[in-house]
């Protein structure tokens, strides 16, 4: 896939697959182009290049197909300030011309399932950022999809909401669903996608299960020393290590098989040392650089 | 980005309800305008102008000031009705509330979205003539059952207004900027689209120009029905009216898609 905005290549041709019933993860820094690729993926924006098939159908010529069996939660808060919780997920079940009947069951299954019964009546405007987001994916799965988009479900959400919201996408898991979810919580990421993309300046950088990612570009152990001592740098160097010097800090990858780790620890910790097991944050920086972003 | 007609079907009115269902909500509000507008005008008019202005002669009628007036009125409040819907509101809901996005995440076209934002807004014309209609014809400004009927010029005028108000929305940056295409078209228009004064000794490059905008034809159907006489061909106005909406909605169409598709 290709997206351009006039002059600016957004998306500069990234291809990957999602297998029914995968949960399926986009990382990337800020304007690395996830929306951009989601939002061709349910059609939002026309493709610039490229082709792609959802459900096996090719999403220019039959996207109203696509769109009755898929569900979106967008970035952008797009819940209907002038309806009520509960109009907000009737008229959106119109949308999908369900029967009244079944968006009535529908409807109440959902409130319950995000435990916003006993906001039924209330405004959008009066639901706090927590709920708003649990109605957004509610919403988002009033059609019973059997896929689910979500982009960055879960920012501004705090620790009790995101794990409510991870263990309500476990259970559709168990029920079949498939997921393409783009976060910046690599706890997120980790704990409920089995493959990932990493994305950044519109191209794709690796791909793989986070365990696979983690073992492959960030080794076993992380080991930080600072400041570095004399020597560190050149011992580094000459064993070839995966390393990045940030200054006043050294982040070293260590992997499973060397001796590294055990001869860092004896001779160069000596002032501020951490040793602690390698994470997808890791991978992450390691991947698309520590440079701020726009 | 082309308009793709093809992506255009019934479901449009799933839109159109949701735009009802708010409605609902502020029907009071909704009601209040339509019903209390001719009033203010026929008292300020009526009581106060009475001195001033004499007799009007239109279509070999003799009218008092506010029996010329008041059909006008109906017409005028069809344009400001549904230009504000397409302007402001249509604005608000694309880009406050995001309210377009998250329905392009449903098997629904934008080609439908912006139709029914049209219609809706041809609808809320249509309600506030309807109320007019029910106000002024029991004080004898409107003649029954010609009436019935000026809820349909209504709806039609509505369409040209809308699809106009649509267009701006497509192309305006920001929401302050409607005041040029208000103070530049709907003003005038207002003034002089034969709604204060008749045509009848206005040059004729006035009237040509007066021909020209869509209220004048609005204005005529409307007086046409009310008064049981117009100075114009009342098909040519219906036929004015039917391809403005046609070309109109066409480029509200193109404009949005131009603004919308990224
Ligand atoms: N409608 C648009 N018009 C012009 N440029 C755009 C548009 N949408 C996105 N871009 C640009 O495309 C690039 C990718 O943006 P995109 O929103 O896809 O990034 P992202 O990975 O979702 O970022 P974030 O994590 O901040 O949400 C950015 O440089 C952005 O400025
Ligand atoms: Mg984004």
């Amino acid at each position: 896939m290709v997206k351009r905005y006039g002059a600016i290549t957004a998306v500069k041709g990234v291809s990957f697959c999602v297998p029914r019933g995968e949960f399926f993860g986009l990382l990337g820094p800020n304007g690395a182009g996830k929306t951009s690729l989601i939002r061709m993926i349910y059609g939002f924006s026309p493709l610039s290049e490229g082709e792609l098939l959802v459900f096996g159908k090719d999403i220019g010529t039959q996207w109203r197909y696509i769109r009755s069996r898929i569900g979106v939660c967008q970035q952008d808060n797009t819940l209907d300030p002038d309806l009520s919780v509960e109009q907000n997920l009737h008229v959106f079940a119109g949308y999908f011309n369900m029967k009244p009947a079944e968006t009535r069951s529908r409807t109440d299954e959902l409130l319950e399932f995000f435990a916003l019964q006993h906001k039924r009546r209330s405004k959008v405007m009066d639901l706090s950022g927590g709920m708003a987001r649990r109605l957004v994916l509610a919403r988002a799965l009033i059609n019973n999809p059997e896929l689910l988009i979500l982009d960055e479900p879960t920012t501004g959400l705090d620790p009790q909401s995101r794990h409510q919201v991870w263990d309500r996408l476990g259970a559709l898991r168990e029920r079949g669903l498939s997921l393409l979810l783009t976060t910046h919580y690599m706890d997120e990421a980790a704990s409920l996608c089995e493959r990932l993309l990493i994305v950044d300046h519109g191209k794709a950088l690796v791909e793989g299960s986070p365990q696979e990612l983690i073992e492959e570009h960030a080794g076993r152990n992380i080991i930080e020393i600072s400041p570095a001592p004399d020597g560190l740098l050149a011992f580094l160097e000459a064993k070839g290590a995966a390393y990045d010097d940030l200054g006043d800090r050294i982040v070293i990858y260590a992997g499973a098989e060397s001796g590294l780790e055990e001869t860092l620890r004896t001779r160069f910790c000596i002032d501020q040392c951490t040793i602690r097991p390698a994470g997808l944050e890791d991978v992450f920086l390691r991947l698309t650089g520590r440079g701020l972003r726009e | 980005m082309s308009v793709r007609y093809r992506d255009i079907s019934w479901r449009f009115l799933k839109v159109l309800h949701r735009d009802v269902v708010v409605a609902k909500r502020l029907w009071k509000v909704n009601f209040l305008v339509p019903l209390l507008e001719p009033a203010f005008y026929i008292l300020a008019f009526g009581l106060g102008f009475r001195t001033l202005i004499g007799d009007v002669d239109y279509a070999g009628l003799k009218l008092t000031y506010v029996e010329f007036l008041a059909p006008a009125l109906i017409a005028s409040a069809v344009m400001w009705n549904s230009f504000f819907e397409t302007t402001f509101g249509s604005f608000v809901r694309m880009y406050y509330q995001k309210t377009f996005d998250g329905i392009l995440a449903t098997p629904v076209s934008l080609e439908e979205i912006i139709v029914a934002e049209m219609v809706y807004a041809a609808l809320r014309s249509t309600a506030a003539a309807a109320i007019m209609v029910a106000v002024l014809t029991p004080l004898g400004f409107v003649a029954f059952p010609a009436c019935l009927l000026i809820p349909l010029v209504a709806f039609l005028g509505g369409m040209v207004f809308a699809a106009a108000g649509m267009i701006f929305t497509g192309a305006i940056p920001t929401i302050d900027m409607f005041n040029l295409p208000i103070f530049l078209f709907i003003t005038p228009m207002f003034l002089f689209s034969s709604t204060f004064f008749p045509m009848t000794d206005v040059p004729v490059w006035g009237r040509v120009l007066s021909w020209a905008t869509p209220l004048y034809h609005v204005v005529e159907l409307t007086r046409g029905l009310a008064l049981g006489a117009m100075d114009s061909d009342p098909w040519v106005s219906l036929a004015y009216l039917l391809i403005a909406s046609i070309v109109l909605g066409d480029l509200a169409l193109r404009s949005m898609k131009r603004r919308l598709v990224k």
